[in-house]
């Protein structure tokens, strides 16, 4: 097999948070289906998409309830059957009421008459399996919800040789992408082939952290042979991360302000590439997904496959509620997910985890002043040094934040996991990027 | 001794002498009008002028490329006397303060969370829009404050902003950087202003605040002037027609319009006055009496200056002046 002879590589800084997978030898269980259910407009980066849908209309399984609202967007299905109650103003991950679809169900989950699984899924050519994916509404599943096909079309002149297949999980907590190898390798196996075939590469890297070795063992077994590969990578955070995926696998490091296509490779998610197989070989659009509910605030930590729109109060309250004690409820992993103060929050296409956090497993110290220790220059995975732009910002010196790279910040909070200090420097780096932003687009006009 | 003595002496003259010659030589001709004029401005550096600091615009002002109205912050006197020296004529600018359309009483808009981060209102809005209950209400952590380069902003003891008029001279850094947009420039001669910015309808505010507006179309049916207008599910003041009558003001159910300027003016009826009973008919709060065809009498303790009467007057027999002179006269006549 390749993937004994592939040599890996380290990328600099990164942390070995606690991995705290609570949840990895839980079986994954399908959550029964939700009675109503809200379907975001806003589950991708890129334009909303546009609903097709009216109150009063019946919908099946699949049924798809919202087109895409540009190139750089994705169409929604319905994730239940039953009637459109209508297009409503409903809570967001993001903080605010954005417009959702409410369809509430009739209980039968009748799907689509017209969808009949494809017999042989790789005798399409190449045009057609894009066009397949992005009408079933794929996003990057790991989290970011870049629709999938923008991916999958590299402009002209920006050849791509490898495609990397994200089995990292590197986030501490999340077992979801876990279970999913366990459960699917060969779906994953045949999602990434397809892709492949899209972007006309030979080489594909399936790349899994060395957690997870019974993962890498299934993937392998699935794996029939050509230059598709399986490593399993050394555990360290952000494993997962494009830039440093790109960095361990291949060696080649991606500029500044650049994307993965600049060095020649398209990454994508296990999520994405099983859901490319469901959509392709088996004529499913993205209607459910994996999803870790876990931590020591729930009282039944589960790994469950959730249809999309689900409420995150119904999610919880299946795993037995919150306990007492429970402090800080986020979705996606500790390091990089969004905290959330309304449960009422739909489950999207990039909701990898739903976590709940007890006081004592929070950082919630005063701020101090900055020992100039380099702690966070030393972990610093896109070697950035985070007090200098931070303090700039503190300072309101955006154009002298910029300077100290700011912007290739991925965001990844290894500087503010390690700072002695607790300055919250993901924060600070957020705030100077939207400022910086916001500046660029006034410049602009 | 004395030889150390000539030698340096010597050594001072022959630098005077250097010095002297490359003043000389590398001489720049500066116009001396540059530094008065960055003399009179503020010296602020605020940079709302739009140029790099103080001496960017007097240096602009010199060379034409602009204009002394840039500059909001100098006083009267100082520009007068920057049209002196530069022999131009001094536009008469309005004065204008910043005024922030927010008035949460203490506590009266609870948190949606608690929110840990950044000690900024613009890194907090990133965090699902700050952790206030009113998407649109003042975040409060005092933005507006240290981008004030005049020390105009205060926090208040309900945790917002207060800005002394006193001291904001409308160089719009606060408007600039509130990252709610509440913050607007008004003319001081318009200081009835309606302090709510949210845009929710009606029931929501009334779920998170008790002073938000309800958009209940009272005030926009009760202006004269049609001056009011609810846009957007809040009612905004059209500066060019309102004449601060304040009839709004009495009818706001929840109090969001606010009477904001210092002074007051009331209508006052003078000798022309025939009697003709237009004025009395006219007035929104009955505050005019008098029998027809002899001269009327307006009541300056309830008239809100609104001035419908003046218009109404064909002999201009009446006129707006400020509350207290008013007053005072009426108590004399009274006695």
């Amino acid at each position: 097999m390749a993937s004994d002879t592939i040599k890996t590589y380290r990328f600099r800084g990164g942390v070995h948070p606690p991995e705290e997978k609570l949840t990895k030898s839980i079986p994954v269980r399908t959550m029964p289906m939700p009675d109503k259910v809200f379907i975001p407009l806003s589950q991708h980066l890129g334009a909303p998409a546009k609903p097709i849908v009216s109150p009063g209309d019946r919908v099946t399984v699949g049924t798809k309830i919202a087109d895409a609202g540009g190139f750089v967007s994705a169409p929604v299905h319905s994730s239940i059957s039953g009637v459109v109650k209508g297009i409503v103003d409903y809570p967001h991950p993001a903080g605010r009421n954005l417009p959702a679809v409410e369809i509430e169900g009739d209980g039968t989950d009748q799907r689509d008459g017209a969808v009949k699984p494809r017999s042989n899924p790789m005798d399409l050519d190449p045009g057609q399996i894009k066009e397949i994916i992005r009408e079933a509404g794929l996003v990057g599943m790991g989290g970011a919800t870049f629709p999938t096909h923008v991916k999958l079309s590299p402009p002209e002149g920006k050849p791509i040789d490898t495609l990397i297949i994200n089995g990292a999980e590197c986030e501490p907590y999340l077992t979801a992408d876990h279970r999913l190898m366990l459960d699917a390798p060969d779906h994953i196996v045949t999602g990434a082939e397809l892709m492949g075939k899209i972007l006309g590469v030979r080489r594909i890297i399936i790349a899994v952290e060395k957690n997870k070795m019974d993962a890498v063992a299934a993937l392998k077994k699935a794996v029939l042979g050509g230059d598709t590969a399986v490593v399993a990578l050394a555990v360290k955070y952000p494993q997962g991360a494009e830039k440093q995926l790109i960095k361990a696998l291949l060696d080649r490091s991606v500029p500044s302000g650049g994307l993965p296509m600049d060095v020649k490779v398209v990454v994508q998610n296990v999520g994405t590439a099983n859901a490319v197989y469901e959509a392709v070989a088996e004529n499913r659009p993205l209607v459910s997904r994996y999803c870790s509910v876990t931590g020591p605030g729930i009282k039944n930590p589960a790994n469950l496959v959730l249809r999309i729109g689900t409420p995150v109060s119904k999610v919880i309250e299946y795993c037995g509620g919150l306990t007492q004690d429970v402090r800080k409820v986020i979705l996606g992993g500790p390091m990089m997910g969004i905290a959330v103060w309304d449960f009422s929050v739909p489950v999207m296409k990039g909701t990898s985890g739903i976590l709940a956090l007890t006081e004592e497993y929070l950082d919630e110290n005063r701020e101090g002043p900055c020992l100039r220790c380099g702690n966070c220059v030393r972990v610093c995975p896109m070697g950035l040094t985070p007090l200098m732009f931070a303090r700039h910002t503190q300072l309101g010196a955006f154009d002298r934040a910029e300077e100290f790279n700011v912007m290739d910040c991925i965001e990844c909070g290894c500087c503010a996991y390690e700072c002695p200090a607790h300055i919250p420097l993901v924060h600070l780096a957020k705030y100077a990027k939207a400022e910086i932003q916001a500046r660029r687009r006034k410049a602009q006009g | 001794m004395f030889e150390s003595i000539i030698v340096l002496a010597g050594l001072g003259l022959l630098s005077a002498l250097g010095l002297g010659i490359a003043s000389r030589a590398f001489h720049v001709d500066t116009d001396q009008r540059i530094q008065t004029i960055a003399g009179l401005l503020p010296g602020a550096n605020c940079g709302a002028c739009g140029f790099p600091g103080c001496n960017g615009l007097a240096n602009a002002i010199v060379s034409g490329n602009g204009k002394i109205e840039a500059c909001s912050a100098v006083s009267d006197e100082n520009r007068k006397e920057i049209a002196r020296l530069m022999g131009m004529e001094a536009a008469e600018t309005v004065k204008r303060v910043a005024v922030i359309h927010c008035n949460f009483p203490a506590g009266g808009v609870g948190n949606k969370f608690e929110y840990l981060g950044v000690t900024d209102c613009r890194a907090a809005n990133l965090v699902a829009g700050g952790p206030k209950q009113c998407v649109y209400a003042c975040i409060g952590l005092g933005t507006c404050k240290s981008v004030c380069p005049f020390d105009a902003v205060t926090m208040g003891d309900s945790g917002l902003p207060v800005i002394d008029p006193e001291k904001c001279v409308a160089c719009g850094k606060c408007v600039e950087a509130c990252p709610k947009k509440i913050i607007d420039l008004v003319p001081v001669s318009r200081m009835v202003q309606v302090l709510c910015s949210s845009r929710d309808k009606g029931a929501r505010v009334k779920k998170v605040c008790s002073v938000g507006c309800i958009n209940c179309m009272l005030c926009e049916r009760v202006c004269p002037f049609e001056a009011i207008h609810v846009i957007d599910n809040i009612a905004r003041i059209d500066y060019e027609k309102c004449r601060v009558c304040g009839l709004c003001l009495r009818e706001c159910p929840t109090g969001t319009i606010a009477n904001l300027r210092g002074w007051e003016v009331v209508a006052e009826i003078g000798e022309s006055c025939n009697g003709c009973t237009l004025c009395a008919r006219a007035c929104p709060v009955d505050t005019i009496s008098g029998t027809a065809k002899e001269r009327h009498i307006v009541d300056p303790e309830r008239c809100i200056g609104c001035g419908i009467c003046v218009d109404q007057c064909k002999r201009d027999a009446v006129t707006l002046v400020k509350k207290t002179a008013a007053v005072r006269k009426a108590a004399a006549a009274g006695e």
